[in-house]
């Protein structure tokens, strides 16, 4: 088993730049649409990272933010000011 | 004059804005100020090794929440204004949302409650906090509930009495018991209850593919509150792994007693999920995800990648979790069957599924529904053509702990019925399976207590000891309930249909 | 999918929920306040007794000794449910950034006369505390309080006092240039400097007060009462009087947020002062009980803060809640 960690988003244009941002530093990520939410699994670990949000942004991002388009997740979270992580500890 | 102020980080910042706010009382002892968190054996050395899950400070929150509640009132205000009841798939599946009204909206409240006696029951500063954070969302979630039905209402049946039946309706005594058991354990056994147990394991098989389908069967107003709440959950989710490992790294003496409240709140948040399998296959007229498949992903692969985490702690997976697999192919064509049987006595509307709906089930589910289900939907629908629509005479025995009718069958015989006796203090208990026979077994004095509407009715206790007398003690109208075809929602969604010039729907 | 609604016939079944209706009474429309503030708290059939509490159930109206026909009529005046809520702080916390944001820059705290900072660092952080306990009494009222309203307006009470707590923080941490050593300096003085004892002392008291509503009244009538005004307005003047306009800025939240506190905390205490004369009279006791031990705890911060002309102050500040506390109906 893959043992995946996952994220899921609001399917709105608020998180669309955070879905781009996960694809690009995740290069393992798979992205699973469903009505009205993106699922986005990922072996063991998925970053997401505010420089990466912001240059899709084109402006600034707290990564608190995530929490208006954010659905479900899975994994233990490390969070700072640059990088919102999910991981299983395995 | 200002120097240059030091650089502080979340987690600093964090920790200034919420630890160091409380003391050790003197004047009061610390045990008589908390007295609730010691006397279920959980030990804690160091409430200030609680690591906090999300970092939330007071303004954020107020600026955070904002903004999601101005999003979900205009919508919902938008929803009421063009009658987009209209867009719904189906008015059968006005159905699932009233199960949501009657069972789930009353636990928000009850857990906004139970989460405040958190908030103020534990002695360690930040794990008091992050429970305040989650209490008042809860309070949210109600309410939001609320506001959203509100519209729904106003034109379909069996939301008006929620009130009413929520506290003695025998079906809502699912849920009900469910969150009563929880709140009245100690506090560290109800945060892993509903954090851990209900939040992170089991959560997502609620929010995810049902909100998703409430999407895709038009119904924006669900859809909207579902998701704006499920992103507060993501936030009580993390609360609950934060409180496994808390007290696994505590005092190891806390193994066994963590170990015994997963397998337990395991096993009550599955049987109470079976009804919510029964929505999404059942009340979803245009289906995303089975309870099948949804069972693989978010238990065979998330739930199983968690407990491969959890095994450095000398956790493993609760137990029966095998059962409730095997039990994947059964459990929401089990329940259907019961409810479809004893709708009259609920406020619920039940039909037995279309020809597209029963070919999408044998898809899904393979040879035992074809061989099982499929014929008695069949001799069903024959029965209703006859104008003899079934309904069972008698209210159904329930089991003694998740208060379900005992309709389960053996683990690994789908065709044989399970049901297990308990005799505590010269009474016989009966329960559904070795699950639920394990949770009575270890705390029997609790549920001795349980208040099972079929005794009680039959006791005379609930307005009569007839259906009828029952029902109006209930508030439930003779057309609120039963079959679906024919009935008050049915009629007045075919009108609106035939009046926008839709084909009209029949029974199967 | 759309639908011409033009051409629909759309008939309302009915305008709301039972448990609502029979409130208001039948024909009432009623706001989003109401719908979700009437029955919602279940009062009968309980499975199980708390492990925790065997002598109750979950929820219980024997928890307070005051009687009510209907506990739902202790209503917020100011129609608070989580939205309405939420939104109103959310304004508040922005114009508070704001403010925090131009004295940072200016360094404007750090402008006042030394004496000044001294005397705020040694009046408000150690506050901080007695902001916590009073989340943490709110907290109660919410977990252990009876009815629907009650418990859920005593929970944005709870939520606010942290907030409160929150921004004393950030003022303690505005004059250290974000050096810590200044919140553990206050909470030892909160421990053991003699100034903060009686406080300290009572609010540790208030902490194992059984019943909910005696809890509401010492905390958010007479506690609030008596140190809100003190602190926050007395003090504030003071402050400002001798050339710290800028402090006003950072305490602007805590004077708006304590008269809109005193609206809710009035009518639910009027409105069981009024629904007989066993609760007025049980009102009236309490209060007889803790006032003159809320006096008690306040003098010593009166002092420091204006020496000689302490006892008016608290004088002033007991007069206010006298009168307020006659047009309740406590006497």
């Amino acid at each position: 088993m893959a043992d995946n960690v996952f994220i899921a988003l609001q399917n709105n244009p608020d998180a669309q730049p955070i879905i781009q941002a996960i694809v690009e530093d995740n290069p393992a990520a798979v992205v699973n649409d469903s009505p009205g939410m993106v699922k986005i699994d990922c072996p063991k670990r998925l970053v997401i990272r505010r420089e990466t949000v912001e240059e899709k942004i084109g402006g600034e991002f707290n990564l608190q933010d995530i929490h208006l388009t954010l659905i479900s997740l899975a994994g233990n979270i490390e969070e700072d000011d640059d990088e919102f992580v999910l991981q299983w500890n395995i | 004059m200002a120097a240059k102020p030091r650089r502080l980080n979340l987690t600093q910042k964090y920790q200034l804005m919420t630890r160091g706010l409380d003391w050790e009382t003197t004047y009061q002892s610390m045990d008589d100020v908390f007295p609730y968190d010691k006397y279920e054996g959980i030990k804690i050395k160091d409430w200030d090794k609680w690591q906090d899950p999300f970092r939330l400070t007071m303004d954020a929150y107020w600026k955070y929440q904002a903004e999601k509640e101005r999003k979900l009132y205009a919508i919902l205000d938008g929803f009421a204004q063009n009658n987009s009841q209209l867009n719904i798939s189906d008015a059968r599946y006005m159905n699932a949302v009233k199960i949501w009204m009657q069972g789930v909206t009353p636990l928000e409240y009850a857990a906004f409650r139970g989460f405040a006696m958190l908030g103020r029951g534990f002695r360690g500063a930040g794990a008091r906090v992050a429970c305040q954070f989650q209490s008042i969302d809860e309070m949210r979630h109600y309410q939001t509930q609320m506001h959203a039905f509100s519209h729904y209402n106003k034109y379909f049946n069996g939301f008006r009495q929620f009130a009413r039946i929520r506290d003695r309706a025998w079906y809502l005594s699912i849920p009900k018991s469910y969150f009563e058991d929880a709140v009245t354990a100690g506090p560290f056994e109800l945060i892993t209850a509903i954090s851990f147990s209900f939040e992170y394991v089991l959560t997502n098989l609620l929010f995810m593919p049902f909100v998703s389908g409430a999407a895709y069967n038009g119904d924006m107003a669900t859809t909207t509150f579902g998701f704006s709440a499920q992103s507060d959950e993501s936030r009580h989710m993390t609360l609950g792994l934060e409180v496994i490992k808390f007290m696994l790294e505590q005092d190891e003496g806390n193994l066994p007693i963590v170990q015994q409240w997963l397998d337990k709140w395991f096993w009550r948040g599955y049987r109470l999920l079976g009804l919510v399998g029964t929505m999404m296959d059942y009340m979803l007229p245009k289906k995303v995800m089975s309870w099948r498949q949804a069972w693989e992903i978010y238990w065979e692969e998330s739930g199983m990648a968690l407990f491969n985490d959890l095994a450095r702690y000398g956790l493993r997976p609760p137990k029966y979790h095998e059962v409730a697999t095997k039990e994947k192919y059964r459990i929401t064509h089990e329940f259907w069957c019961t409810i479809y049987q004893f709708s009259h006595a609920t406020a619920l509307y039940t039909w037995i599924p279309t020809e597209e709906e029963l070919d999408w089930f044998s898809a899904e589910y393979g040879e035992l529904f074809d061989t099982v289900y499929r014929p008695r939907y069949e001799y069903w629908a024959e029965l209703d053509r006859k104008g003899e629509r079934f309904f069972q005479k008698r209210l159904p025995v329930v089991c003694n702990v998740c208060q379900i009718p005992i309709f389960h069958t053996m683990p690994d015989d789908p065709l044989m019925n399970c049901c297990l006796v308990s005799e505590y203090k010269g009474t016989k208990h009966q329960m559904c399976s070795q699950g639920c026979k394990d949770i009575f077994d270890h705390e029997p004095e609790k549920y001795c207590q349980a208040y099972i509407p079929p005794q009680q009715i039959y006791q005379g206790n609930c307005g009569g000891a007839t259906l009828e007398a029952y029902k109006e003690w209930l508030h439930i109208k003779d057309e609120e309930t039963g079959e679906y075809y024919g009935s008050e929602d049915h009629i007045m969604w075919e009108g609106w249909k035939a009046q926008s010039g839709k084909p009209a729907d029949a029974p199967a | 999918m759309s639908i011409d609604i033009k051409t629909t016939k759309i008939e309302q079944r009915r305008i709301t929920f039972d448990n609502v209706a029979e409130k208001l009474g039948e024909g009432k429309i009623p706001s989003r306040y109401q719908e979700v503030m009437y029955g919602v708290q279940q009062q009968d059939v309980f499975h199980y007794r708390p492990t925790w509490d065997p002598e109750h159930e979950v929820f219980d109206a024997d928890r307070t000794d005051i009687k009510m026909q209907d506990f739902d009529d202790l209503t917020d005046p100011r129609h608070y449910y989580y939205g309405t809520y939420v939104i109103q702080r959310s304004k508040q916390q922005e114009a508070m950034e704001k403010n925090f944001s131009v004295v940072e820059k200016r360094g404007l705290l750090h402008a006042m006369d030394g004496d000044l900072i001294e005397k705020i660092r040694k009046v408000i952080i150690p506050f901080r505390h007695a902001e916590w306990g009073a989340n943490n009494n709110n907290l109660f009222i919410a977990a252990y309080g009876f009815g629907t309203p009650m418990p859920i307006a005593a929970d944005f009470q709870g939520m606010d006092r942290l907030g409160n707590a929150q921004y004393i923080t950030r003022i303690g941490l505005i004059l250290s240039n974000n050096d810590p050593e200044i919140l553990d300096r206050a909470k030892s003085e909160w421990l053991d400097d003699p100034m903060w004892q009686p406080l300290r002392k009572l609010v540790e008291d208030s902490f194992v007060i059984k019943d909910w509503f005696e809890l509401h009244l010492l905390q958010n009538f007479l506690l609030d009462g008596v140190l809100q005004p003190l602190v926050f307005q007395y003090f504030d003047d003071e402050i400002v009087k001798h050339g710290g306009a800028s402090f006003a800025m950072v305490t602007e939240f805590f004077v708006e947020w304590f008269a809109e506190a005193v609206r809710w905390t009035d009518h639910t205490i009027k409105t069981a002062a009024g629904e007989s004369a066993e609760n007025q009279a049980l009102l009236a006791g309490w209060k007889d009980k803790w006032l003159p031990e809320v006096k008690n705890a306040a003098m010593p911060l009166a002092e420091y803060i204006f020496a000689g002309r302490s006892a008016d102050v608290i004088g002033e500040i007991s007069n206010r809640l006298e009168a307020r506390s006659g047009k309740i109906g406590l006497g």
